[in-house]
């Protein structure tokens, strides 16, 4: 092992970099789900909810399967499920989305407490990561690009779902109904099918978000495991305007903002730990206030969101 | 008849007498069995503080004529007291154990007085005479378990870097990293103690990278204060360091890493307490102890551990079980180089002016603020 002294500061972005790499992919899973659904017009809030029931579910179907992919694949059933009850509770007359988001959240953290119980001792086989740093002698940066394959999928999925909102029939007729539903049943399609499309597949990726948590880093089931990530991301997609590369990028700000507190205080800056940690919020909080403007609805945002209404 | 006339005192009243008439019978039946409550912050089985607790709990289930209620996951508000209450009034507690820091002030000290007949034994509470005599505030000197953590992973060490992830800077935390680095000297002049504290009892995310900086900053010996030590103990040994617990025994996470560990002996001392309290004795209402009391223990060393190590962490638990070893010696510095305990006055484990601790010693990386 190399001496870790000689690194010096080098240590900070290092582990900021891997921080980015390893706390990122819920986000960026949740976000570019929450990014799909809203821009089908609906919000849901319930995905705090579904990235908890799923990592739940992730880990128990890997702990009696044995496999870990199984348990990712349950994982996002799961979410799709919630998804897909969130979008036919909310297609029915005179319903908000966003209450509807919120009990769907308790929902889904109780729920998974209480299944979960006698999952939070045994322990289930975990995914894989793929060594990217094989070539590098000095062991941190070797250890941060440790990468798991569901961050390389999120990797690929960001451009892939930009591509497909702008230059698919799909994405297009999905944007339609997102702003403006009257012109979507103009063109024959039932705005709530869609949404109730939009919301599943959301309600996936952030299932399979879940299951990163519990199946990957940190790696086992308890019940402080998500501690708001789910939440976070959902604001997230406000902040990424609605664009799923945005989302990408977002991701990897919250997720290196995560490691940059413990691995300042690993170089002796001690001072402040918990103002990091809270660095992405201000960080959120400014670029609101800066770009918002009474004149004008958000840039990017679909015209059908409740919020915007 | 005039309702704006019943008070609101007669109405509570009245109701009070219905709803007791109607528990009376349940109440007679369950006479025979002396009821113990036990409430957790968090989980049963988190690997961590409240299993310790939930271990104690299912000792004193074996014992006859016992009965015993649990509630998990109550948090340190005005839901403690409602769960206190329905303990006390539903299921016939006399004793409780409320077993979280924050249920103490206000929470245990607002219901005391209210039911004088039922006792509150908390744990880590400050009892001071002031306070109602039905409460009692028990504690285990832990950090001696951490300073026999301290000889093993001192030993252990090859990049004679130690590393400690705490929530924290509170006292009970600053004495554990205090006593395992200080340990750690006194086999190895060498050694320093990185410590990240994460902010908070339970961050599973925040944990695992602070564990991750902690061994990308040359820490092979990783040991921590958390309310859920799982997560540093998985990480860990991910990186391929080696661990020692804190609350209960994490072996089985980490079979191959995990060196020893310093546990809770609630096993010990609740089925005590509770023997106490049927023979109507009065369980003191200022408890504290270490090894030499049964408080605390250390986790069955692990496979990796030579004999040499072994017997001095034995020796240093035999030294603190005899009662007069001191860890904290006069002439103590803290890691700003300010001498915290004078020369000549070293501070025996029972000494209050430990509970308040606020440094941390030379040998140790990091900061309380």
């Amino acid at each position: 092992m190399a001496d870790a002294s000689s690194l010096g500061f080098w240590v900070v972005p290092i582990a900021v970099l891997g921080g980015a790499v390893r706390v990122s992919t819920p986000f960026l899973f949740v976000s570019l789900g929450e990014c799909l659904t809203e821009r089908s017009g609906r919000i849901n809030l319930g995905l705090e909810g579904t990235l908890v029931m799923s990592a739940m579910v992730g880990y128990g179907v890997s702990y009696l399967s044995g496999s870990p992919w199984l348990g990712v694949l349950a994982a996002g059933i799961t979410g799709a499920i919630l998804g897909g009850v969130h979008a036919v509770i909310c297609g029915l007359q005179r319903v908000n989305d966003i209450a509807v988001g919120i009990a769907l959240m308790l929902f889904g953290i109780g729920l998974a407490f209480y299944l979960g119980k006698p999952l939070i001792q045994p322990k289930a086989n975990i995914l894989p990561a793929i060594d990217f740093g094989w070539w590098s002698t000095i062991p941190q940066l070797h250890d941060a690009l440790k990468i798991n394959v569901l961050f390389l999928i999120g990797v690929v999925l960001a451009p892939a779902l930009v591509w497909a909102l702008k230059s698919t029939r799909w994405g297009l007729i999905l944007r339609t109904a997102g702003e403006s539903a009257d012109a979507a049943r103009a063109m024959g399609y039932s705005v709530n099918r869609i949404r109730l499309r939009a919301t599943m597949t959301g309600g996936f990726l952030a299932g399979v978000g879940g299951s990163f948590l519990s199946l990957y880093y940190p790696g086992n089931w308890n019940e402080g495991l998500s501690s708001g990530q789910g939440i976070t991301a959902v604001a997230l997609v406000i902040f990424a305007r609605w664009n799923p590369m945005l989302c990408f990028w977002t991701s990897l700000l919250f997720g290196g903002a995560a490691a940059l507190g413990p691995a300042l205080q690993s170089v002796q800056i001690t001072w402040g730990y918990h103002l990091f940690g809270a660095a992405p919020y201000f960080l959120t909080l400014a670029i609101m206030i800066i770009t918002c403007s009474p004149k004008r609805t958000l840039v990017g945002a679909p015209a059908e969101l409740s919020i915007t209404k | 008849m005039n309702f704006d006339r019943i008070s609101r005192r007669t109405l509570l009243g009245g109701t009070a007498a219905v709803a007791l008439a109607g528990t009376l019978p349940a109440r007679i039946a369950r006479a025979a069995d002396f009821t113990v409550g036990f409430i957790y912050v968090g989980s049963r089985d988190d690997y961590g503080y409240n299993q310790a607790h939930a271990q104690g709990a299912a000792a004193v289930k074996k014992m006859a004529g016992v009965k015993v209620t649990e509630e998990e996951n109550v948090p340190e508000t005005d839901a403690v007291e409602k769960t206190m209450e329905s303990m006390i009034n539903l299921d016939g507690s006399t004793l409780l154990f409320p077993t979280s820091f924050g249920y103490f002030d206000p929470h245990i000290l607002r219901l005391a007085p209210k039911y004088p007949n039922v006792r509150f034994e908390h744990a880590a509470g400050l009892w001071v005479p002031a306070m109602p005599k039905n409460i009692g505030s028990y504690f285990g000197y832990i950090d001696e378990a951490q300073y026999v953590n301290g000889i093993v992973a001192g030993r252990m060490t090859k990049t004679n870097k130690l590393g400690f992830v705490a929530a924290k800077p509170i006292p009970q935390v600053l004495r554990n990293i205090n006593a395992f680095t200080l340990a750690a000297i006194s086999v190895n002049p060498k050694i320093t103690t990185q410590v990240i504290f994460t902010g908070d009892w339970s961050m599973p995310v925040k944990e695992a990278e602070a564990t991750q900086s902690i061994v990308n900053a040359g820490a092979d010996v990783i040991t921590m204060h958390v309310d859920g030590p799982k997560t540093v103990v998985e990480t860990a040994s991910r990186r391929g360091a080696f661990v020692c617990g804190y609350h209960c025994n994490q072996a089985a996470l980490a079979p191959n890493n995990y060196l020893t560990g310093a546990e809770w002996d609630w096993e010990d001392l609740y089925p005590k307490f509770v023997t106490m309290a049927m023979k109507g004795e009065t369980i003191p209402n200022f408890y504290r102890g270490g090894y030499k009391e049964g408080l605390v223990k250390s986790s069955p060393y692990g496979a990796m551990v030579p004999d040499a190590v072994r017997k001095e962490a034995d020796a240093a638990k035999g030294a603190l079980m005899s009662g007069d070893f001191v860890i904290y010696k006069g002439g103590l510095k803290d890691n700003k180089g300010n001498t915290v305990i004078p020369a000549g006055a070293g501070l025996v484990q029972t000494d209050i002016k430990l509970e308040s601790m606020g440094y941390l010693v030379e040998g140790v990386i990091g900061s309380t603020s």
